[in-house]
């Protein structure tokens, strides 16, 4: 009985009691959390709506880029530079991965792909770490860290600032995919590999583009996740994180990936905090995956996937 | 010249439904166990039956109930870390709640939990498909992982958290905890591995089997021929379950000893998805020979630089193992993406025209 009430009803008590300015406060950092969520889910979008693979090495990727950004600061280069060359690896990783692997394993039944990109993530970690060392390192990119204020809430610069360059990357990608050629190519290959290639589109290109990106974007997470948290192995686990945000969203959804990036954070910091305490804390690492579940229950293909129509 | 089936006629229907209808494999097979039973044990190392053969076995228990749901039933899931948990976990709460209970017995219970659980986790599967099934699983082993570290009850309020195998005997001999010799653990383990792949080798053969087949195929077309999805794909589950539930439980009590959830994290699921897919998908001797290659090849790695008389720093050695070790992986399945059952499969052809091939 007791524990019922702290499940139905203490949790909405408190909420009422904390609203609006701590409540806010809550609701706000979830969605910083669900930006970056949306970041590294749309690095899984990218690749599934372009090549068809669930592209697991996706955390392994923000690992690496993050090592690559932080090893080559601590060779002395200026910020600058070392964004422009880890930019620059992450596309000659998205040619290697095309050149080594995914041209050969064309054809093949999608979970082998799967196990591919896993394999990937086994080598990615570690290529890293033997490169660069596997000690936590701190990712310091000068941008400020200090309380700010605004209307009673109390916000972390460093914390909008990441955001606002989540939203100004995923607002690019978005113009990027709508209005370029190269995103209508990208688009003509999601929809249909074949007539993609029927009407001229180099599909081994479309793939590279799309790996770069991803490779860029995970570039991006890493950097605001690794300045948050520090850069070590434990970044590559937000692959993890990202797949509810996946299944929510849709696998072939830019704009799901975003809503759903905002839905898992604010919801999973709100259960944390208001939920929490009463069944025993730490239940951030399964609620979004049983949130993302009770989705699925009505819609299997998430919330803006593509209908999935069967025909025998 | 060895391997010709040449002159072996069947005259009954059993003859021609046998698991092994040529001779020559019957008697490589019936000479096999023989080995494991009667020399390995006197002639194995403490290390190499220890650390080698009983992992390796536990681990093809496990991969044999995940190729029944994945390779054969078409269901991909992520969970089977978390399975293998509460295999373990019921286990230990049922010898220790009735420290009566012969322990074969509490194996077998233990197993029948883990069924009940993954039919629970198998529910989703009748929505939802694909890589959105291995996503859903994947709640399944965040969830269960995370109640076996913040529920008490399940390791008896114990206050490290961790659980450990009782002594039990049966027949007069010491079966688990510390005082159980490697040799008697090793006998049991090889007993389960190999009814469970009887067992799995003549459930695939028979009309479930083939539902599971029909399903893994297109489960529309199955359920216009009449198959009922429903209990087919739940039974599924149950039954590769119950695998994972029993290999979770031997992993404790006649591997480690004692746990934490640590041992049954998501890496787990992830080997084992590996040893399905190395070894070859819907092949019940595929999960064998991928146990044995995914458990061998880290323990192979590990030791290589040693054997040439390269030394290396330990923390550098271990990321080139992990390096070496995903590289391997792909490959692996550029190669042979059919897996280690079809190699195998290839090899017993070449062998049967050598050496005159016509």
């Amino acid at each position: 009985m007791e524990f019922i009430e702290s499940v139905t009803i203490t949790p909405f008590v408190m909420i009422a009691q904390d609203f609006p300015v701590f409540f806010g406060e809550v609701v706000f950092n979830g969605v910083l959390t669900g930006v970056l969520y949306s970041l590294v889910a749309l690095g899984f979008v990218l690749i599934f709506k372009a090549s068809g693979v669930f592209n697991f090495a996706q955390g392994a990727m923000v690992l690496f880029a993050a090592l690559t950004l932080v090893g080559l600061m601590e060779l002395g280069l200026p910020v600058w530079l070392a964004f422009i060359l880890t930019m620059g690896a992450m596309v000659a990783l998205a040619y290697a991965v095309e050149l080594l692997v995914l041209r050969h394993l064309v054809n093949q039944p999608d979970i082998i792909l799967f196990m591919s990109t896993i394999g990937l993530t086994f080598f990615l970690e570690g290529f890293g770490e033997t490169l660069w060392g596997s000690n936590v390192k701190k990712l310091d990119i000068g941008i400020p860290d200090t309380p700010v204020e605004i209307t009673g809430m109390l916000f972390n610069s460093f914390d909008l600032i990441a955001a606002l360059a989540c939203a100004l990357l995923v607002t690019g990608l978005a113009f990027f995919f709508q209005y370029t050629p190269t995103g209508r190519a990208l688009r003509a290959v999601a929809d249909d590999h074949q007539a993609a290639l029927a009407v001229g589109i180099p599909l081994k290109k479309i793939w590279i583009i799309v790996w770069s990106v991803a490779g860029i974007v995970a570039l991006v997470a890493g950097i605001v996740w690794g300045a948050k948290s520090g850069v070590q192995f434990s970044l590559s686990l937000i692959a993890l994180k990202a797949l509810p945000v996946l299944i929510l969203g849709g696998f072939t959804s830019v704009p799901g990936a975003i809503v759903g990036g905002l839905i898992i954070g604010v919801g999973e910091k709100i259960a944390e905090v208001y939920w929490g305490p009463a069944v025993g804390g730490a239940i951030e690492n399964w609620f979004a995956y049983v949130l993302a579940l009770a989705f699925l229950f009505v819609r299997p293909q998430g919330l803006f996937g593509e209908r999935i129509i069967e025909r025998v | 010249m060895l391997y010709r089936e040449t002159g072996q006629f069947k005259t009954t229907y059993a003859a021609d439904q046998a698991i092994f209808p040529i001779f020559q494999d019957r008697v490589f097979i019936f000479a096999l166990i023989a080995f494991a039973y009667l020399a390995i044990p006197a002639l194995a190392s403490e290390y190499m039956l220890q650390a080698v053969l009983i992992p390796m076995m536990i681990f093809s228990i496990a991969a044999v109930g995940l190729n029944i749901l994945t390779g054969y039933a078409g269901q991909l899931s992520l969970g089977t870390g978390a399975f293998m948990a509460m295999g373990a976990y019921s286990a230990y709460k049922l010898t220790t709640g009735f420290p009566e209970l012969n322990i074969i017995v509490v194996f077998i219970l233990s197993g029948v939990a883990t069924a009940l659980v993954g039919i629970v986790f198998g529910l989703p599967s009748l929505r939802i498909k694909g890589f959105y099934l291995a996503v859903a699983t994947l709640a399944a082993q965040f969830f269960l992982v995370w109640m076996f570290n913040r529920v008490p009850w399940w390791y008896n309020y114990h206050s490290s958290g961790t659980i450990t195998a009782p002594p039990r005997e049966f027949a007069g001999i010491m079966m688990t905890g510390p005082t159980a010799t490697v040799e008697t653990r090793y006998l049991i383990v090889l007993s389960f591995c190999i009814v469970a792949g009887l067992l799995a080798k003549n459930l695939v053969r028979s009309r479930i089997g083939r539902h599971w087949m029909a399903i893994r195929d297109m489960d529309i077309a199955a359920e216009i021929i009449g198959i009922r999805l429903l209990p087919n794909k739940l039974l599924a589950f149950a039954i590769s379950s119950f695998y994972c539930g029993v290999a979770g439980a031997l992993l404790l009590f006649s591997y480690l000893g004692s746990a934490e959830t640590e041992a049954f994290d998501i890496f787990v699921s992830f080997d084992v998805l590996f040893m399905i897919i190395i070894g070859g998908l819907g092949s019940i001797l595929g999960a064998y020979l991928g146990a044995a290659f995914i458990w061998l090849l880290p323990i192979f790695l590990t030791n290589a630089p040693q054997l040439v008389g390269l030394s290396m720093p330990v923390d550098f050695q271990k990321h080139l193992e992990v390096m070496i070790f995903g590289s391997l992986i792909i490959v692996f399945l550029i190669f042979e993406p059919a897996g280690l059952a079809r190699l195998w499969q290839i090899g017993k052809e070449k062998l049967r025209r050598w050496p005159f091939p016509y």
